[in-house]
Formats: C-alpha cells, structure tokens, sequence
C-alpha cells in the first residue's frame, strides 16, 4: 500500500504536512510531495480537506491459502507456563472461531507430558511437541530452528507470541527465517470480517500514536502480544486434544550460545501482572520513602506497589515496579496512581485498569482525565485518611 | 578487533504532543536525539576500545542525510569512523526490510568481530531489528544485554530477564542488543568534537551495497500501517470535594459500593 498525492486537487494548504506522525511530506512549488520517510499509515488522507491524497493498494497477489490454523507459542520457564501463553490462547480462540480454523500450541522442551494437558485444558486443539535436552532453557538458535522447520511443515495463517523476553527474541528471528512480517507489542487483534485477515493494533512513539498494522502478502502472520493485555482462556479439566510429535535434530556447534547459569533477582513481576490492587507512585512522593507508605495501602488491600518511570530513573525503586509502555502493562480491579502526572507512556500501561483513582497535588495533572475517581490532595495526608477508613 | 554499532535517529517521544483539537502529533520543534538505546550500545563498544587501543569502532545507520548529525555526534564521543546507508529507496521501512538493508551494509563493511545495536527505539519500540540482522548475516545474537565481558575470541553477557539474567557465552562474531542497565553512555570530549569534524562519512546508497530498489524500503516491507490514530483517553470521571478526611470516607463508600473492595 502507498500513499499518493493527486496533483490536480492539491491546494498547497499544508495541513498534511503538519500532520504527518513520519514528518515525510514536503511542500515543493506549493504542492505536497510525500517523501521516504512514508510508512503509508494514511494519517494525511483522512486529513486532507480537498480528497488531494489516495492510498494505492498493492497488487501483488500470492497463494496464501494453504495456511492455515493459529498458532501460539507456548512459552515455558521451568517447566512451568507463563501466563501470558493462556491469555494468547484466550485471544487465538476468538480469531480461530471468527477465520473458521482451529488453534494449536507449540511446545518446546526437555519434558512436555503435563503442559501438554494444560494446554488441550486451556483451548489448544492441537499441540507440537519439541522434545530434547537442548530445549529445556529458551534458547535463539535452538529455539528457532525447531520452531521454523515446524512453521514450513505445517504452515500456520497466524502465529502469536507472548511479547517477554524471550518472545521479543525468538519473534523477530523466526519472521526473517520465515520470510514474512511482524508486529510488535500488540495491545489489540481483530479479523477483518471481509478477508479473513488479522488486523494488529499496537502503541508507537512512545503511547503517543496507535497503528493498524497488516501483513497482506506474507505468511504466516506474526504478532507479538503484550503481556496481561489479552484475557484468559477459560481451563475446561479433562478436555483432550491432538498432540504431534516434532522431528528435532541439532548438529553440533549449531546452537551457538551456551547459558553458563540463570540468576533469579526481584520476581515481582508476576505479583504486578495478577495483581488486583495496585497502588502506584510517582515523582510527588518526593523520596523512595514514600514507597513505604504505599505499601501500607497495597498490602492492607491484598495488593502491590507500582511506580511510574520516574521514580525508576531517580533510582527510588528496581525497574521491575515500573508500569508504563517501556514497563509492564497491567490492569487491575483498582489502580491507585499516586503523585504521578500521567504522562501518556504511563498511562499506555495502566488505561485499561476497571477503576483508576488518582490522587495528585496539581489539579490539572493529566492524570486526572483517565481518572474515575479523582483526588485533589497531599497524598501523605490522603493515603492515610485512606488506611482510616479500611 | 573491529566492532559495529548500528545507530538510530529518532524524534524524542518524550517530547511529542498531541494537537488537542484535531489529535494529531505534533512534530515542530521535536528535537532530534540519538536514540537512548543505541548510546548504550556505543558506549559498551567504546569501554572495549578504551582497554584495547587495537579495537576499531565504527557505527552504521540507515536514515536521511540528516543522520549525519548523529553520526557526528557518535563520532565525537569517540567513534572511528561511520557510515550512512541513505537513499530515497530505503525509506518506509518496516523491521523485515531494515534488517535487510542493515545487513548488505554490514557485508560491505565486512570483517566485523562484534555488532553492538540497542534493544530497541523509543519511534517504533519492536526490538526486531537487531536480532533480524543477525539472522541476516548468520551469526549468534543476544537480546537484552546489560553487562558484557570480552573474553578471547568469546564474549560473556548477561541477559537480562523480566525476573533476573541469565550468564551466557556466545561465539564470535557476534550481534548484541543493549539495554540501558548496560551503562552510563559518555559525552562529547571537545577533543573528540574537534576530531569529529574532520572525519568522513562514508555514504551508500542501494547500488553500493548491491540491492535492487524491490527489496529495499516499503516495497520490500512485508507489514503495512492499515492505519494509525491517536489512542483514545477514558472520560473524565467524578473529582471528589472536602478535606482529605472527607475525600477518602467518600471514596472508599463508593468503591464499597462498587463492590469492587
């Protein structure tokens, strides 16, 4: 798709250039000229006030229809699932039942008999099973190999992965393995009713922007999701399903990394995406000491603290309590932001929140338009009239 | 020892607004910045430089002329050399396409011991790209590194994860993305600055590095931008009145009686 401009209906208003998200549109002899930077996201033809812009579509055709099934990459760590692979089997099952196909998970792993079960459990009507020593820790070269040979044998239309560390790592090497697009750190998937085709919705500059992201020509079609995004798929006990043995051979010196050893720090960060209380502080505490008394709120509510980037880049808390675009995403029942302005890379992680309650010095803190309650106040005389009355 | 660090220009997010009337982004004035990343990325390969007066230091980016800027910039903090991969075929780039014309540029310059990138850029945020051109030029990558150790021909990294790192040993050559807990990147030296000046840049367009203007760009780009808009903010809710003794009975009734406490 590209974006082209019709000379004859150019006035030279300049309203596109100023628009533009990719500053790709130039003015030369009062004419709108789109130049490299374009991505074709079209923010300019909806602008324009004369219909002087058209988007083009592509017409490359190629045969498509021999994928099929969506995917999900079953990510486990110690032999344990993560959760974010139960929420993207939560979401294939809503794209599987809207395209008309059947959604299988792959599993890689040096012992894979009791996941497999979750799986099936969780809504997986098929699992690909990846059994060998070399796949008990999630590694790029192993990891990619077994999975891409498994991508050309049977030929998925979608695959999803958990946006975590090691899915924003496996991701990208298998689409170029692959040859096919991906998208990254989607917030939202849909089918478009029409073609059948996914349609990825994620944040860009920073939460500042959302974009519509589509891999027409190319399969499968690749996204990574954002952990604690997505909803749960339902666990049914006892529901079975189809269970396909993988062909798994490595030569030697193909996996090129070796884990010397893993080292556990934090391990908050699972209490932050389950958490049903959070209670968030930013640069208005005024020292890491404030954190302290928003512990005293979180746990008499069952909770957990949070914190906005701030706070982490003032060195007040670890990076694991940050929530925001370049932190974790979370949405909790009740999400207490306390001190914290709202910048819009904050509020990308925590918008989806049920009940946002702000409490802030500045009347006019941006935080306040998210907020469903909202508190005009000292938070250190607020929070404990709060405990007060718990 | 030749090391590579692949660099990007990108508008400082932190910096953008949002027109409020017609929820557009607003770009004037947005200063230009190298982006955060990819200075960690630079600095860890100028830490090997400054124990090892043999280890050369390039960068690479792929951008309008005005990359050059940043290039200076990456030169002034104590670069070797840099280059440009610019042309008007490259532009409108998705990851699978940048990776692309990153690696021909990286075939051309050839004879690389280690490639440094940063995790990702705070414009698009994917981190696809530096682990694409690894597999791109067939060589090991890690992902999300904050600490690395050169060790003879193998280099020790830590990778971080959401809930610790892991110690890993990989071969070289080598690609390793950075993350900001890697290092605290420098500033310009005015000695550098200076230097810097007279420093070529060397620039390449889609003939030098031998693609055909179809693989490169939006052409090239299996992912399209169907569309984009501004996130939408939930409304406004209710501002609670009175002391803070008043403020929290009220709220703390209405979440009652939400049933959510």
């Amino acid at each position: 798709m590209s974006v082209r401009v019709i000379v004859e209906k150019c006035k030279g208003c300049s309203i596109c250039v100023k628009c533009c998200p990719f500053s790709a549109i130039d003015m030369e002899n009062k004419i709108a000229v789109i130049g490299d930077a374009c991505t074709g996201c079209g923010v300019c033809v909806e602008e324009c006030p004369f219909d002087a812009i058209e988007k083009t579509e592509d017409n490359v055709k190629k045969d498509l229809s021999e994928y099929k099934g969506v995917w999900v990459f079953a990510e486990q760590r110690e032999g344990k699932l993560m959760p974010v692979v139960i929420e993207l089997l939560g979401e294939a099952k809503k794209l599987a039942a809207e395209i008309g196909t059947d959604v299988s998970a792959v599993l890689c792993g040096d012992e894979v008999g009791a996941l497999t079960h979750e799986l099936f459990a969780y809504g997986a009507d098929k699992v690909y099973q990846a059994v060998h020593p070399e796949l008990k820790n999630y590694r790029t070269d192993a990891y990619t190999k077994v999975i891409q040979e498994a991508i050309n044998q049977y030929k998925p239309e979608i695959i999803l992965l958990g946006a975590t560390h090691i899915g924003r790592d496996l991701g990208p090497c298998l689409a170029v393995r692959c040859d096919t697009g991906l998208t990254a750190d989607c917030t939202k998937l849909e089918i478009d009713p029409e073609d059948k085709k996914i349609r990825q919705t994620r944040p860009a500059f920073g939460g500042n922007l959302m974009a519509t992201i589509i891999c027409p020509n190319h399969r499968p079609q690749m996204s990574t999701v954002r952990p604690g995004v997505m909803d749960k798929a339902e666990y049914v006990a006892g529901r079975e399903g189809v269970a396909i043995r993988l062909n798994v051979n490595f030569e030697e010196d193909e996996i090129r990394t070796k884990i010397i050893k893993i080292v556990k720090e934090a391990g908050e960060l699972a209490s932050l995406t389950d958490a049903e209380f959070i209670v968030s502080g930013g640069i208005g505490l005024g020292s890491a000491e404030g954190f302290e008394l928003l512990k005293k709120l979180a746990d008499k509510l069952g909770g957990t603290i949070g914190s906005s980037r701030a706070c982490v880049d003032s060195g007040w808390i670890d990076h694991s309590y940050q929530v925001g675009q370049t932190g974790t995403t979370v949405k909790p029942k009740i999400y207490f932001a306390c001190g914290i302005s709202g910048a819009i890379q904050h509020l990308a992680g925590m918008q989806s929140s049920d009940y946002i309650i702000a409490i802030n010095k500045n009347e006019n803190a941006p935080i306040f338009e998210v907020a469903y309650y909202g508190i005009v106040g000292d938070l250190y005389e607020v929070i404990p009239a709060i405990l007060e009355e718990l | 020892m030749k090391i590579l660090v692949c660099v990007k220009q990108v508008p400082d997010t932190n910096e953008v607004k949002i027109d409020p009337v017609k929820g557009t982004l607003i770009r004037e004035g947005v200063p230009s910045i190298l982006n955060p990343d990819d200075a960690n990325a630079l600095e860890a390969a100028l830490a090997i430089k400054d124990n090892d007066p043999n280890v050369k230091v390039s960068v690479l980016t792929m951008g309008p002329p005005q990359a050059c800027e940043m290039l200076r910039e990456c030169l002034s903090m104590g670069a070797d050399d840099a280059y440009l991969l610019s042309d008007r075929a490259f532009g409108g780039a998705d990851t699978w396409s940048t990776s692309n014309t990153l690696a021909a540029g990286i075939r051309k310059i050839g004879d690389l011991d280690i490639i440094f990138a940063g995790r990702q850029a705070i414009d698009g945020d994917t981190a696809q790209v530096g682990p694409q051109t690894a597999q791109r030029l067939d060589i090991p990558v890690v992902t999300y590194v904050q600490h690395v150790q050169v060790i003879g021909n193998k280099v020790v990294v830590q990778r971080q994860m959401e809930d610790g790192y892991e110690l890993i040993e990989v071969q070289t050559p080598c690609l390793l993305t950075a993350v900001k807990e890697l290092n605290e990147p420098r500033f310009m030296s005015i000695y550098d600055i200076v230097d810097a000046c007279s420093k070529e840049i060397t620039i390449w367009g889609h003939e030098d590095i031998k693609l055909s203007p179809e693989n490169c760009g939006l052409k090239a780009s299996p992912t399209q931008v169907f569309r984009s808009f501004t996130p939408p903010t939930k409304g406004k809710g209710e501002m609670l009145n009175g002391t803070a003794a008043e403020m929290s009975k009220s709220l703390i009734s209405k979440l009652k009686g939400l049933h959510v406490i």
